[in-house]
């Protein structure tokens, strides 16, 4: 079971069960659809999309941008480049939707640069503490949120 | 000095709490080992050969008295009695403990200092000329501009997981003292034919396994566009940034395998899309931070003193050491002091307890309270009234800090080796004494004259070693201590990478082969003004090369 909580350290349902290997992309069902098979989405689709970090999103088409839902992956704990991705998705791309973090790095220590970073949803790691990262993201004021340049989101 | 407000000290309490918390996570088990060790290196703590290194923040060198008084503090309380100055303008100390550093770091905080991002993969302390603001040849004060890209380097949230370290550097004057060419990125502030402030930028510079040497990405930048051309280079970077092999994850690998050309276009069309969002300077921005140094009003009579030249005739100890130690300030009557701690018996950069206390004292007394830390591991006081210079001389004598030796031979820049290092393979400290002692004779170093003697442990480079005018580099063969020489390194204006002599030189010989190359340029060159790197641009590696191993040969 992954947990999954909203910026302000609420729990929030996950409604995108991944799409398994010999399972069609469903016309009109939330799914988590792998990057490799975004082809098969079709228009209008209530699908997420799982981005792997080395996806250049400054490529996405503008169909995955319509998606309501783009989850980065952070496949180990000390690399970044998922943050960069989100930061290209919302400034250069304006993308609307819901931003999930998910993977090695999404932990205590890193949840709030991932929030800084414009991330909506984390899908905290199995072996996480929930409440104390509830808690981190509804109240605790810490350094790495007390920045001046720039003022972020 | 930057002097902290409310917001900038609530940063760093939070940071020691936040620390304090990941330390007993890691000491009750919740943290892993291998994540604490990301978390502790993103504030400066290494578990080392023998014990933690601790290194702490001294943004582009600035030091205030009491801060000074706090790091005598800590090296007494915490460690053992001393502190060792880096090449990035910081202080380490070798000796704390694990549990007590969060005790540590509360008391820096009580001064404005931290440990922040010292360490780990993410941007470096800031680092400037150490003449900054006092410099004869400065163009404006580089240190606000320091400042404000220390506030936005600080826990910026994207770039705290790079692919690998991210050093920055500013020089403001004609002459760089701040090594820029060998950092990832290197800011010239310059004035433009239309007399606008702004950037000459220089990326891809680095030293360690592979050194190279800065490219200019941008001829000119305005302004207020710092902060957000920073940010374009810092996104491509982590997005693009090898992270396969960590020997070739530094900037400087991305821009030689794109091509500069094309890095440059990929920076510049993030630029133009962010250049004007909220990272733009305003009006007053640079002002505000101007405003947050303190300011002292300099003596408009302090070249009308008549002592200096008195004294200058009557004491040649004192005339020698201004010869070497002093350098010209902004204003006249006023002098830049040398510190030296490269003193005989003593690892470079090294500093005791009591000395740090007694250099406070004397920079209260003459220096406004304020002092440098340099990349070259010496101190520097930047505003001493002339007619102070004979008793501060006098005082720096008793404590071990006037050799008269700043540019000079024995002037090495050296890493802590394999004394402190699990890295090195070169006791550095051991050799710098060698060297020391072989070239003590201050008549026969000045007849030297200028000459950078550079030495690292390991390929890291901790010590410079690929840009100094003579590198040595300690590399292991079978358990045994050999050193590799280079010629005709370079981190000026016209920075260059030493080239290799040949074989590497057994630990026995490395005192004789440093003496062969220094008697065979006295030798070369043309007359006494020739210096040391002009000589051997002008006559290359066979002379050396032919003397060095005829005699080691024999």
């Amino acid at each position: 079971m992954s947990i999954l909580l909203d910026r302000h350290g609420q729990r929030l349902e996950d409604h995108y069960p991944e799409l398994a290997a010999d399972q069609s992309v469903p016309a009109n069902q939330a799914v988590l659809v792998p990057w490799a098979r975004f082809g098969e989405i079709p228009e209008n689709s209530k699908a997420g999309l799982l981005l792997p970090n080395t996806t250049d999103v400054l490529a996405l088409p503008e169909a995955a941008l319509r998606l309501p839902l783009l989850v980065l992956e952070f496949p180990s704990f000390a690399d970044g480049r998922a943050y960069s991705q989100a930061s290209f998705l919302l400034q250069r791309r304006h993308y609307p939707g819901q931003l999930r973090a998910r993977g090695q790095a999404v932990v205590h220590d890193q949840l709030n640069m991932l929030r800084s970073c414009g991330f909506t949803q984390f899908q905290l790691r199995g072996d996480q503490d929930i409440d104390l990262c509830a808690r981190l993201l509804s109240n605790q004021p810490s350094a790495s949120t007390l920045r001046r340049f720039p003022s972020l989101p | 000095m930057y002097r902290y407000d409310q917001h900038d000290q609530q940063l760093v309490d939070a940071r020691v709490a936040e620390f304090r918390d990941q330390t007993r996570r890691y000491l009750d088990g919740s943290l892993s080992a291998d994540e604490f060790r990301h978390l502790r290196l993103r504030n400066g703590l290494y578990i080392q050969r023998f014990a933690p290194m601790l290194r702490i923040s001294i943004p582009y060198g600035l030091l205030s008295s009491a801060q000074m008084r706090m790091l005598a503090h800590i090296a007494r309380k915490y460690d053992k009695g001393y502190g060792h100055f880096t090449t990035r303008q910081n202080i380490q100390f070798n000796w704390p403990k694990l549990e007590e550093v969060p005790d540590i770091l509360a008391d820096l905080a009580t001064v404005q200092m931290h440990a922040i991002q010292t360490s780990g993969n993410c941007i470096r302390n800031i680092t400037s000329d150490p003449f900054a603001g006092a410099a004869a040849d400065e163009l404006v004060d580089p240190r606000p501009y320091c400042e404000l890209t220390r506030q936005w380097a600080t826990f910026h949230p994207e770039f705290n997981w790079l692919p690998r370290k991210f050093k920055i550097a500013f020089s403001s004057s004609t002459k760089d003292r701040a090594a820029t060419r060998v950092h990832d990125i290197g800011i010239h502030i310059v004035r433009n034919a239309a007399g606008e402030l702004g950037y000459e930028v220089y990326v891809g510079g680095g030293l360690g396994r592979t050194p190279i040497i800065g490219v200019k990405i941008r001829d000119f930048l305005p302004e207020a566009d710092l902060l957000s051309y920073c940010e374009a280079i810092l996104r491509i970077y982590n997005l693009l940034g090898r992270r396969d092999n960590m020997y070739k994850a530094r900037i400087k690998i991305l821009v030689k395998e794109m091509g500069l050309a094309a890095f440059a276009e990929k920076v510049e069309a993030e630029w133009t899309t962010i250049k004007d969002g909220p990272l733009k300077l305003k009006d007053g921005d640079l002002e505000r931070m101007k405003a947050q140094f303190s300011q002292f009003e300099l003596d408009p009579t302090a070249a009308e003193d008549g002592s200096y030249a008195q004294k200058l005739s009557e004491d040649p100890a004192f005339a020698a050491w201004t010869r070497r130690n002093l350098k010209d300030h902004r204003v006249p009557g006023y002098k830049l002091v040398f510190l030296s701690l490269k003193a005989r018996g003593v690892a470079p950069g090294d500093v005791s307890a009591e000395q740090m206390d007694a250099i406070a004292d004397l920079a209260d007394r003459f220096a406004y309270g304020e002092l440098r830390a340099t990349h070259d591991q010496n101190l520097v006081f930047t505003d001493v009234r002339q007619q102070d210079l004979y008793p501060l001389w006098q005082e720096l004598g008793r404590l071990g800090l006037a050799t008269p030796n700043i540019g000079l031979l024995t002037d090495v820049i050296c890493c802590p080796g394999l004394d402190f290092c699990s890295l090195s393979n070169a006791s550095s400290i051991a050799v710098a004494e060698e060297i020391f002692d072989r070239f003590e004779d201050l008549d026969y170093q000045h007849d030297i004259g200028s000459i950078k003697l550079n030495m690292s442990g390991c390929m890291n480079g901790c010590g410079h070693h690929s840009v100094g005018h003579i590198g040595i580099l300690g590399v292991d063969k079978k358990g045994e201590e050999w050193y590799q020489i280079t010629l005709g390194g370079s981190s000026g204006n016209d920075a260059s990478l030493g080239d290799r002599t040949g074989p590497s030189v057994e630990r026995a010989h490395i005192a004789d082969a440093i003496q062969t190359i220094v008697e065979t340029y006295l030798k070369e060159r043309l007359n006494e003004e020739e210096g040391f790197l002009a000589c051997y641009r002008r006559v290359g590696m066979p002379p050396f090369k032919a003397k060095l191993y005829a005699e080691s040969q024999a």
